[in-house]
């Protein structure tokens, strides 16, 4: 292999495999993506390079045990650029969700050394253990995300930020809006785009798998939701999913949350 | 082998398998002493999640369990709520269900066989090196690897995590003009599909035969997919709600995944399983093409696993070709559900294997209890088993190396799914992962 290729590597840690795909489901770009870059360290792909430096490492899934956090502290001292790859290692993803249990009571019931568990008791996202040079949202990211932010980094420039809510993604695909039309409890209005608004467009309502958007209102939604017929804890579990762990989720469902 | 001679091989990161697994062996002269298949990958206790969620979030969430067969969770999943909430989808959603499946399939045997599996037969690492050496082969695998994944996206808008199915059918009937297009990929992807049949038939694959009983389900008339009844090749044949009764799941101290036993002993399922016991259920121009290709089933050759899954390739593309032949879009995509208490069952054939769900359900619908069962630790008890027989007749004494690779190629072929078969472990377990994960401290 040419040694001027950028070098790019692929790590999985607490996850479903599904953000991975979004290099494996390339079809025959695959084979175009190995003419680009060198990739040194894939290993669902059997490629087999962790101890290696790269210029780009892509993480796919969450810190949940001591052993991950030593690992991803190595995969970020040896690479230039870390980029996460989706809801999990961006945002803690499903699994996240143990961080809301009431920790001490499911340890002390279970375990007979609870103090020895304690610390593979929260679910982290990535940001959380190492410094991130750009996150890439969505439960799973798509092809399109990655395939663009490596483009713009073998291009020398920094990789856009899609923050803007999957609303404007419904008026730029010309979608009809489920919310208003239809009154289905739609997450469009507080969430992430760069699915292409598929639920909308699939006449049901978003649930918030891209996460957090930018200036969000969750308590105007909330109120919306509400009028809809929903009390506050269906409220607040429309939060509790891939993303419950951001803080804008956290604390709306938070909010919610309560006997109203 | 000489006296002295003790080996132990150790494969901390196994490659081309889905999620993190590690074999651990140990040989002497008197044989395997110890082999394990560990699974350290850590559970995410989906099982605990899903309770006090509805209908809704149990199909979104359990999608999460496998981003490769999340079609199979929401297949399972749904199943199970409709028989609680008493809902019976209209014929066309059943069928599109179907289709829907089939593409799966496609996707995740195209994947396995190009991408993980067949690098072993050309003495390569992995597909990008396969991809110099059989360059023709790896484009028409992951072609076929795409088509299944524009077909479960027809129904899902995307292939993994799709959005597609509610309780009671799907939320959305594609256009017309889209599936005749569809249709038209998929008649035109069945000369691939025979090519490829043809290919995995000539691969030099061990000649391995063992004993195992087959697990899979069974239909009265369809090649199974979406339903059925459990069957084996040691003569069982239950109603999916008798699951419980002959399966068991015990815990092994080295592993997140919980080993499965039919009345007590290891079994089989997946793509030969399937085939072993459904022969009867497959189109004549299938059988034609593996009679030529030289290949019969049923077959107690493991390695067979990948010519099944060729075959259930071909399978896929022409029972989706057949259910979108005639489409009409329907009035509409789903019949109304009322949430409602009860317990339910559900169990479809994932790509990997049978994949059993049981909820509990309280008057609003809600999860109050829930337990999955999935194909890779199903099949965990197995391939532990096949490692000691394949091993010990692939010869002990051969050097490291190649008992490396020879292990490693017998847990491939399984297609093990790691990320699957962690997700569902009570709580209790987690002390022994623990002291698992200690231990190899400083081994990884």
């Amino acid at each position: 292999m040419s040694v001027d290729k950028p070098k790019v590597s692929v790590h999985k840690f607490s996850s479903c495999d599904g953000c991975q795909l979004a290099f494996l489901n390339l079809g025959e770009d695959l084979l175009a993506l190995t003419g680009l870059v060198d990739i040194r360290h894939f290993a669902e792909a059997g490629i087999l390079g962790e101890e290696e430096p790269v210029d780009v490492a892509f993480i796919e899934g969450s810190i949940s045990t001591p052993e991950d956090l030593e690992r991803i502290k190595g995969i970020r001292e040896r690479s230039r650029f870390l980029i996460t790859i989706g809801a999990c290692a961006t945002a803690g993803g499903v699994q996240a969700l143990r961080n809301l249990a009431d920790a001490k009571a499911w340890t002390a019931a279970v375990y007979a050394s609870p103090e020895y568990i304690s610390s593979l008791d929260k679910v982290m996202p990535i940001r959380e253990a190492v410094p991130v040079d750009f996150e890439l949202w969505g439960c799973p990211v798509n092809s399109r995300q990655v395939l663009a932010a490596l483009r713009d980094l073998l291009f020398g420039v920094a990789p856009i930020d899609e923050r803007d809510k999957v609303c404007m993604e419904c008026k730029r695909q010309l979608a009809v809006c489920v919310l208003v039309t239809e009154g289905r409890p739609c997450m469009g209005p507080v969430t992430r785009t760069g699915c292409g608004a598929l639920c909308p467009r699939f006449g049901r309502a978003c649930y918030a798998c891209y996460g957090p958007a930018e200036n969000l209102n969750t308590e105007a939604l909330g109120q919306r939701l509400q009028g809809l017929g929903l009390v506050g804890h269906e409220i607040a579990q429309h939060y509790q999913t891939m993303n419950n762990h951001t803080p804008q989720f956290r604390a709306a469902a938070q909010r919610w949350d309560k006997p109203s | 082998m000489s006296e002295q001679r003790r080996v132990d091989i150790r494969i901390p990161v196994l490659a081309r398998v889905e999620g993190e697994g590690a074999l651990d062996m140990s040989i002497s002269a008197s044989g395997i002493d110890r082999l394990r298949l560990e699974i350290y990958e850590p559970p995410r206790l989906f099982e605990q999640f899903l309770v006090g969620r509805n209908a809704q979030d149990v199909l979104d969430m359990t999608a999460r369990i496998c981003g490769i067969c999340p079609v199979a969770y929401q297949m399972s999943a749904v199943q199970a709520l409709e028989s609680i909430y008493r809902v019976e989808p209209e014929p066309w959603a059943l069928a599109m269900r179907r289709v829907f499946y089939c593409g799966e399939w496609l996707q995740s045997h195209a994947l396995h066989i190009h991408l993980l599996a067949a690098p072993d037969f050309f003495g390569c690492s992995n597909a990008v090196e396969l991809a110099q050496k059989a360059p023709e082969e790896v484009r028409r695998g992951l072609r076929l690897q795409a088509l299944g994944n524009d077909l479960i996206a027809l129904f899902g808008a995307r292939s993994v995590h799709p959005v597609g199915v509610q309780v009671g059918g799907f939320f959305h009937a594609p256009q017309p003009v889209l599936v005749a297009a569809m249709h038209e990929r998929l008649e035109a992807a069945r000369a691939d599909a025979a090519a490829l049949l043809r290919w995995t038939a000539t691969l030099p694959l061990p000649d391995d035969d063992q004993d195992f009983v087959s697990v899979a389900m069974r239909d009265a008339v369809e090649y199974p997919l979406t339903r059925g009844r459990l069957v084996s090749s040691a003569g069982h044949d239950l109603g999916i709600d008798e699951f419980e009764r002959h399966f068991e799941e015990l815990q092994a101290p080295y592993s997140t995944a919980l080993h499965a036993r039919l009345d007590g002993q290891p079994y089989l399922v997946g793509p030969l399983a399937r085939m072993n016991l459904n022969m009867d259920r497959l189109p004549p121009p299938l059988l034609a093409l593996l009679d030529d290709a030289g290949v019969r089933f049923p077959s107690r050759n493991m390695f067979h696993s990948i010519i099944a899954r060729a075959a259930e390739i071909w399978f896929a593309i022409d029972e989706a070709a057949r259910l979108l032949r005639d489409y009409e879009r329907p009035d509409s995509p789903a019949v109304p559900a009322t949430p409602r208490a009860g317990i339910g069952y559900g169990c479809s054939e994932a790509p990997r294997g049978i994949l059993w769900h049981r909820y509990a359900t309280d008057t609003n619908g809600n999860v109050t209890e829930a337990r999955i069962v999935p194909p890779t630790s199903q099949n965990q008890a197995r391939i532990e088993e096949d490692l000691r027989t394949s091993l010990t007749r692939f010869g002990l004494d051969r050097p490291d190396a190649e008992l490396r690779l020879h292990g490693e190629t017998v847990i491939r072929n399984y297609d093990p799914c790691i990320s699957c078969a962690t997700h569902f472990l009570r709580l209790k377990v987690d002390r022994v992962v623990e002291e698992v994960k200690t231990k190899y401290k400083g081994e990884l």
